[in-house]
């Protein structure tokens, strides 16, 4: 069987299977945020950049081969990685202690296990209103990471294409496609991949965000980088 | 042998709820052990207005106003050491869910338009009150801060873990179920 090392573990592989998939089936954490096992990879959020064969590449997007030396928790990747994990909590509105997503945040969670102590830059203070139009669905684009996963599940799994990036640079936002701009004026709902794939609390479910109370959520129970057995995503 | 010279520490609480300094009183029988090692100089503990030379300054809160700013200023002249403590002095916190919004339209609504106000209600210009700035900022935008300890309050253990870890002389660090932003 074919096999590469990840921070000098073997790590066996089917063909076709990315570094990045190859290492969670091996119970291996590669900090990501843009990733999902059900979606096709982007490679955009760049947490999960590693070096391979020392040079830099997203490992979501990497194919494995055989004799990669892959080098992914050491504390130069780590410290590019707690960067932007910086950057996107200064350039958006993440007020962790009001969020209903606070403890089953995957950008809180990674941040954690990175041992972010700061966001380090000056705050943007950007100016987002919600959308709250859908009987069921609440939009706070405060949180949005740009990750595109509710782009990808929307128009790959359930084909509706609510979602879209619009844009450039800074100036990247996610918006709602309906000549009005309001989620109510889509097809979303409840069923569809793309109400339970947000990383963050962008896309929340009314009327059910303190059911589970602060400090007994996913992440408060268990890290993100603590993967329970090899598979889990 | 004696014991060696205590750490001198000040704290204080800017644009904040003092639910950081509840939290740094919940390390309960601890403050014991630590009284051990330090004395507190300004602090709303020993009610001292004004910081002399200091090891550690621990702040809480960001920075909403023109004292709020004289304040930091005293601290980090004073203090070798200072720790940003909480939300609010890591990235302004709940004051600073006013930044998206203009100053003149705040203070606009609170004193004029909002329902329920007295009759001839007027925004305070009383020379004594300090002067909203016209954004909430963390602390580390205004000066140079050495540590932060995250969470709204962090808690007491984890300000414990950080106090410890800077009274060795260690790098602090908040492994999993200390470190929280929440």
């Amino acid at each position: 069987m074919s096999s590469f090392t990840l921070d000098g573990q073997t790590v066996t592989f089917d063909a076709g299977q990315t570094i990045m998939q190859a290492a969670l089936a091996a119970g291996i954490y590669i900090p990501r945020l843009c990733y999902h096992p059900d979606l096709k990879p982007h490679g955009s959020c760049k947490l999960c950049t590693v070096k391979v064969n020392g040079r830099q590449a997203s490992s979501c997007t990497y194919q494995a081969q055989d004799g990669l030396v892959v080098e992914s928790n050491t504390s130069e990747l780590n410290d590019e990685r707690r960067a932007l994990l910086q950057m996107l909590f200064v350039e958006g509105n993440h007020f962790c202690p009001s969020c209903e997503a606070s403890g089953n945040c995957q950008l809180q969670a990674t941040a954690y296990e990175l041992q972010m102590m700061t966001p380090h830059y000056d705050h943007f203070y950007p100016d987002r209103p919600l959308d709250a139009s859908h009987p069921d669905y609440l939009l706070d684009f405060n949180r949005c990471i740009l990750c595109s996963l509710c782009i990808r599940a929307s128009r790959d799994v359930d084909g509706k294409n609510v979602f879209a990036l619009s844009g450039r640079g800074i100036n990247t936002h996610l918006i709602v496609n309906a000549a009005s701009g309001q989620l109510a004026d889509t097809g979303f709902s409840g069923d569809d991949k793309a109400a339970h794939v947000c990383p963050v609390g962008v896309i929340l479910k009314k009327r059910s965000g303190f059911r589970v109370p602060i400090g007994k959520r996913s992440y408060d129970i268990r890290s993100i980088g603590d993967l329970a057995e090899p598979g889990e995503s | 042998m004696t014991a060696p010279p205590k750490l001198k520490i000040a704290t204080t609480s800017l644009a904040g709820c003092f639910g950081c300094h509840m939290s740094l009183l919940d390390i309960d029988e601890r403050l014991f052990d630590l009284l051990e090692l330090v004395e507190f100089d300004r602090s709303p503990l020993t009610d001292i207005k004004h910081c002399g030379a200091c090891d550690i300054g621990f702040i809480e809160g960001g920075v909403c106003n023109a004292e709020n700013v004289h304040v930091l200023r005293e601290f980090r002249a004073n203090c070798r050491i200072l720790i940003a403590v909480g939300a609010c002095a890591i990235n302004g916190g709940l004051p600073a869910q006013r930044n998206h919004l203009s100053l003149p339209s705040i203070l606009e609504e609170v004193y004029h338009t909002s329902i329920g106000l007295a009759p001839g209600n007027a925004i305070p210009n009383d020379p004594e009150l300090p002067l909203p700035l016209d954004k909430v900022h963390p602390l580390h935008e205004v000066v140079k801060i050495d540590y932060f300890i995250p969470g709204c309050p962090p808690s007491a253990d984890a300000i414990w873990k950080v106090l410890n870890d800077i009274l060795a002389g260690r790098k602090p660090e908040l492994g999993h179920g200390l470190m929280h932003y929440d």
